[in-house]
This record gives C-alpha cells, sequence and structure tokens, in this order.
C-alpha cells in the first residue's frame, strides 16, 4: 500500500433496481482523513450509493475499492475484512432491538475480538460516555429517543475503532442543537483518531460546515454533476449545485431541462 | 337581498370587442362544504371560438380549496384545448396559489398496472410468482445448511441465552393452547371412534384409536399449526421488522452472519420444543379419551389404561416424536424465511406474517403426506 493509493476509490459505479437507473457512471476519490460529504436532493440515490459502498447491493457495474482492493470482486474472506475496517450509522439507529446498548456496542467487539468480558465491558462504557450516554447501558433502544439512538449508534459503529465510518443522514430527525453536537464528534473524530469519514446528508448545515470533499448526485441525469470542497461548489459549482447549497435562494433557478440533462 | 349562503357561477362573453373571450364570473360562498357544482358543467362551453378565458370574481365572498381546485380543473381542461387562461380576475391569495401548485409540473411516473386482472392473467401471475420464489427458497436453504455446518464445527456464533428466551416463549407458553385443542381432538376421536366400534360391540378398542391417533398423527399435525399459527407469524414478524429498521443490514456490514446470530437460533428451538409439544398433545388427547370412555361408554379406567399400553409401543412415539421435529424445522424454515424476505414497510411486515403461516400449513402438510407413506412402506 504506497501513499498514493486513495482510502476509497468509486470507479465508474453504476446501480439500478431492475430497469430503473438510480445513478450512473461515478467517479470518486476519498482520502484519508476526508469528511467526504455525498449530497443530493430527496430521492436521487444516495442511500443507494451508500450501501453499495458497504457492502449491501451489488452495483450494475464499476468498481468500489478499498485502499486498491476491489470490493465486489474480492473473495468472501476478503470482503469480510474490508468490512471489518467499515463502520456504519444507519439512518435510524438499526440498533437491536432484542439487545440493550451496552450488549448493541459489545456484539462487534466480543465477536472480532478476544477480550476478556471485564476489558469489553470498559471499552462499551468509554465508547458511550464519548457519545454523551454515560449511564444509559442497560436502556433497550425502544426506551430511547431519536437522537440518543443515532448516538448510540454511532457508539456502535465506532466499536472496533473503523478506518472508515459510513454515516447515512447524521441529523435527520434531530434539533439543531443536537445536529451540531452530532456534527461536532464527528470533526472531533477525524481529528483525533484520523478517521475517514463518508457522510451521506442533505442536511445544509452539515454539508458546509464539516465536508472538505463532497459529490453531488442529480436525480435528473442520474449521475454526479460536482465533486470537489462543498465551499468551492457553492461558489463556482454547476447552477443546479449551488442552487441546491443555497436552498433555492441564488438569482438564476436552473431549469428542469438545462444542459446536463442531455450531456 | 343576495343569498351569502349560496354559491353563484355564470358565464358570459367578455364585454367590448374580444368576442373569442369567456369570462367565468364567481359570486357568493365556494367553499368545500357546499355542494359545489362540477367543473365539468362548463367545459362543453370551452368550444374552439374560445381562445381565452379571464374570471371575475368581484361577487365573491368567500373561498377556500373549493374555489381552487374548480379553477385548477378549469386551467387543465383550458391547457389542453391550447386556451389562454388569465387568472388575473381572482382574489390575490387565490391566484398565487394556484400559481404554486402549477410551478411543478405534473409527474410522468411509469404506468403502475391497475384495474382487476382477468382470472387466466391472476393465476398465470401467480404462478411466475411461485416459480420466481423457489430460487431465494433454496438460497436461503442453503444459508441455513451451512450455517448449521458451521455451528457443528462450533465455528457459528449465537448467545444461548437467545436460543433459551425462544425456548422458552415457544414452549411452556404454548402449553395453555396446545391443551385446550389436543383435549377437545381426543373428545372428538373418542366419539368418533365409539359411534363406530359400538356397531361391532369393541367399544374397547377407542383407547387404541385415541393413543395411536394422538401420539402417531394428530397430536403433531396439531402442534405443527398451533405454532405455525403462533410461532411461525411471531418470527416473520420479528424478522421483518428487523429488516424495516436496518438491523439485519446492521448484521451484514459488521460481516456478522444474520443466519447464524437470529435464524439458527430459531430453527434449533422450533425443533426442540415441537416434539416435545407433540408428546404433551400425545398425552392430553389420551386423557380426554380416558375421560370419555370412562364416564359416557362406561369403560373400566382400568381397562382403557391396560390397552393403551398394549396399543403404544416405542414405535408410535417415535413417528410422532419425528413428525414434530420435521414440523418444526418447516415452521422455523418458512417464517424466517419470509422475515428476511420483508420488504421496508408496514404493509410488508403483515404480509410477510401472514406467507409465513400459510407457507408452514403447506409444508407441515405436504411433509406430513410424505412421511406417513414413507413409514407405511417401511411398515413402521
Amino acid at each position: 500500500m504506497t501513499a498514493t493509493t486513495p482510502h476509497i476509490e468509486v470507479r465508474g459505479l453504476s446501480m439500478a433496481y431492475g430497469e430503473h437507473i438510480v445513478q450512473r457512471d461515478l467517479d470518486f476519490v476519498v482520502n484519508k482523513g476526508d469528511i467526504f460529504v455525498v449530497m443530493g436532493g430527496n430521492g436521487c440515490g444516495k442511500t443507494t450509493l451508500m450501501r453499495a459502498l458497504v457492502g449491501l447491493q451489488r452495483p450494475t457495474a464499476g468498481s468500489v475499492l478499498y485502499s486498491g482492493e476491489d470490493f465486489w470482486n474480492a473473495e468472501p474472506e476478503v470482503q469480510q475484512r474490508l468490512k471489518r475496517r467499515l463502520g456504519i450509522l444507519f439512518q435510524g439507529g438499526a440498533l437491536w432491538s432484542s439487545l440493550t446498548l451496552a450488549e448493541n456496542v459489545a456484539l462487534p467487539i466480543a465477536e472480532f475480538t478476544r477480550l476478556p468480558a471485564a476489558r469489553v465491558d470498559e471499552i462499551v462504557a468509554f465508547k458511550l460516555a464519548l457519545v454523551g450516554l454515560a449511564g444509559c447501558e442497560d436502556l433497550y433502544p425502544a426506551e430511547l429517543s431519536g437522537g440518543m439512538k443515532k448516538r448510540a449508534g454511532l457508539a456502535r459503529a465506532m466499536a472496533l475503532d473503523p478506518d472508515i465510518l459510513v454515516i447515512d443522514e447524521p441529523s435527520s430527525g434531530l434539533d439543531p442543537l443536537t445536529a451540531r453536537r452530532l456534527d461536532e464528534l464527528i470533526m472531533e473524530l477525524r481529528e483525533s483518531l484520523g478517521t475517514t469519514i463518508v457522510v451521506v446528508t442533505h442536511e445544509l448545515a452539515s454539508i458546509l460546515s464539516i465536508g472538505n470533499n463532497s459529490i453531488f448526485l442529480d436525480s435528473e441525469s442520474h449521475t454526479m454533476i460536482a465533486t470537489g470542497h462543498p465551499q468551492d461548489a457553492l461558489k463556482n459549482g454547476h447552477p443546479k449545485v449551488r442552487h441546491f447549497l443555497t436552498r433555492g435562494g441564488d438569482v438564476s433557478p436552473p431549469r428542469r431541462n438545462d444542459s446536463s440533462e442531455t450531456a | 337581498m343576495r343569498d351569502q349562503a349560496a354559491w353563484q357561477l355564470d358565464v358570459r362573453p367578455a364585454v367590448g370587442g374580444d368576442a373569442d373571450t369567456l369570462v367565468i364570473v364567481f359570486g357568493g360562498r365556494w367553499r368545500i362544504d357546499q355542494s359545489l357544482p362540477a367543473p365539468d358543467t362548463l367545459k362543453d362551453r370551452l368550444d374552439a371560438s374560445v381562445r381565452r378565458v379571464r374570471f371575475d370574481a368581484n361577487e365573491l365572498a368567500d373561498w377556500d380549496s373549493g374555489l381552487l381546485s374548480f379553477v385548477s380543473e378549469i386551467s387543465k381542461s383550458c391547457a389542453d384545448r391550447g386556451i389562454a387562461v388569465d387568472g388575473s380576475g381572482l382574489p390575490p391569495g387565490a391566484l398565487r396559489l394556484l400559481t404554486m401548485a402549477q410551478a411543478v409540473p405534473e409527474q410522468k411516473l411509469a404506468e403502475r398496472d391497475k384495474g382487476p386482472q382477468g382470472s387466466f392473467a391472476q393465476v398465470g401471475t401467480a404462478t411466475l410468482e411461485f416459480f420466481r420464489g423457489l430460487p431465494q427458497m433454496l438460497d436461503f436453504l442453503g444459508e441455513v445448511a451451512l450455517s448449521l455446518l458451521r455451528l457443528l464445527s462450533g465455528r457459528a456464533g449465537f448467545r444461548a441465552r437467545d436460543l433459551w428466551l425462544e425456548i422458552e416463549e415457544i414452549g411452556p407458553r404454548a402449553l395453555p393452547i396446545v391443551s385446550v385443542i389436543s383435549f377437545l381432538v381426543g373428545l372428538i376421536l373418542a366419539y368418533l371412534g365409539a359411534d363406530q366400534l359400538k356397531l361391532v360391540g369393541a367399544q374397547i378398542f377407542i383407547a387404541d384409536l385415541v393413543a395411536i391417533g394422538m401420539v402417531r398423527e394428530i397430536g403433531a399435525l396439531m402442534t405443527g399449526v398451533i405454532i405455525a399459527g403462533r410461532t411461525g407469524a411471531a418470527f416473520a414478524a420479528q424478522l421483518g421488522t428487523m429488516q424495516v429498521n436496518e438491523e439485519i443490514d446492521a448484521f451484514k456490514t459488521l460481516g456478522i452472519s444474520a443466519i447464524d446470530f437470529l435464524v439458527l437460533p430459531r430453527i434449533l428451538a422450533l425443533m426442540l420444543m415441537v416434539p416435545l409439544l407433540t408428546l404433551y398433545s400425545g398425552f392430553i388427547g389420551m386423557l380426554a379419551g380416558l375421560l370419555v370412555s370412562a364416564t359416557i361408554f362406561d369403560i373400566g379406567v382400568f381397562e382403557y389404561y391396560t390397552e393403551t399400553l398394549r396399543a403404544l409401543d416405542f414405535r408410535q412415539f417415535a413417528v410422532g416424536l419425528s413428525k414434530g421435529a420435521v414440523y418444526g424445522a418447516m415452521i422455523a424454515f418458512s417464517g424466517c424465511l419470509r422475515g428476511m424476505q420483508c420488504g421496508r414497510s408496514a404493509e410488508a411486515v403483515g404480509h410477510a406474517a401472514t406467507s409465513a403461516v400459510v407457507t408452514a400449513i403447506l409444508l407441515i402438510t405436504i411433509s406430513a403426506s410424505i412421511m406417513t407413506i414413507v413409514y407405511y412402506q417401511l411398515g413402521i
């Protein structure tokens, strides 16, 4: 693995449900320590891209490379190893409902390490404290609020100290202050652990404050129409991207049938 | 005096030289709680001679969506006929809302199949659906088999506590319903037998009939059907809800097999508990037979007891237990399969539960027939 090999590389990725093409010809690179934002309007295929990245849904074409290793064409053992480098926070937290918070966080640790139970408990307590849920070890997911579920999901995603954290809609359903605390937590993880973070979101505040690299997925042309730092995209990106990032506040709203449709 | 409670609608040509302009005049109250006119009543006025439509709302006292939907429909008809619509005569608020409603053009979504299919088409669709489902079923079966192999070689991990929880839920908690059903079935069997055996004066053979019937066949079958409805549906609903909440995805992305962790304990628990419940069901059925024989048909308790012992041997129990184990496996397989196949909506969870019970009962019946024939041929 050389320094020039990107952390995540996506080449010519296309995804479809049956006949319906969701996104096609996606090409991008995520470097180590990036906070990479996948943005786009509702229904443009952000979550589908996430599912293709983390190994939940086989793309119809193209490849996803982790440090140069092609995930979808790898042997199951290699896929397992690559999956273990990922931590994923699902939109609703996806906590296992039959387990307590502590058991949720402990399960991946117990499954993939040979630590004694006491050490596992310590790690679990620390991870929960990190997301502000100290003392909630014995609660069940059904007893938590939406924000607590997300934070608990983050604690579980970080359980094995993954290289790459993939987060689906971190701030959806959270109040602005809770959303901001979650953003700060994500920034801190990058700063202190060097974790690469892929965030799927359409939350403008998050996109502009935490992202340092991004792609914009367009739901009409079914491909990416911008890439790079979100602030650059805001200043001199594609009109549609500027329109999106300013909540439609720019002067010239792009027409539905603009050049990207025929491109 | 103008009646403020009523709506008024009038259509007249524009005053002045614009012979091709139609003016629609609204008056009174246009609210949805009144019986407003259908927009269609105006459509025949929008003939070829009309090039423009204006509105006059000076006499309009009150309006809500009733007016808006009416004008919106008129505008659509005009657009279809190439007639220009001038909304400036409408109240400003109404005009703004109409403009917003027309800002995003109607979406051309892929045509959905609508209306009832013919009966031939329905049969065809159902058949295709069934054959499309087969590979998935085999796929799942294969995964479960691999998972069982991993368990036997000590590499599949689920928590022993999960197995015990399932066992408790499936076994002891099902005892009341299994008791009631088995007792009643035993009772029916005894009456049925008594009626026929009376003809040849061999009523003592009620004991044989009930014992062999319950232990060999009916105990397992009744338990299977009860557990299919009780536990098979529960499995499908549990796993289906986990699918909706992305909990299954969370297992997959961690590289933990959801089959090992969720399906295996459920299958093992059922394969263990259904035979035990079958055994229990057999005893309750025989108890009912004894009760009926002793109280109604004057057969001595001790007589009945010895006749039952004479009728039963180890083979009958082995047949009943083996059937129970197979039915348990079928129920667990159907419940878990439908749960894992579940879509991502509340409706899909309900469908999964229904489908699990139907599949389980179908598989139970098929395997019951096969096993009965095989055991008969083997002379067991």
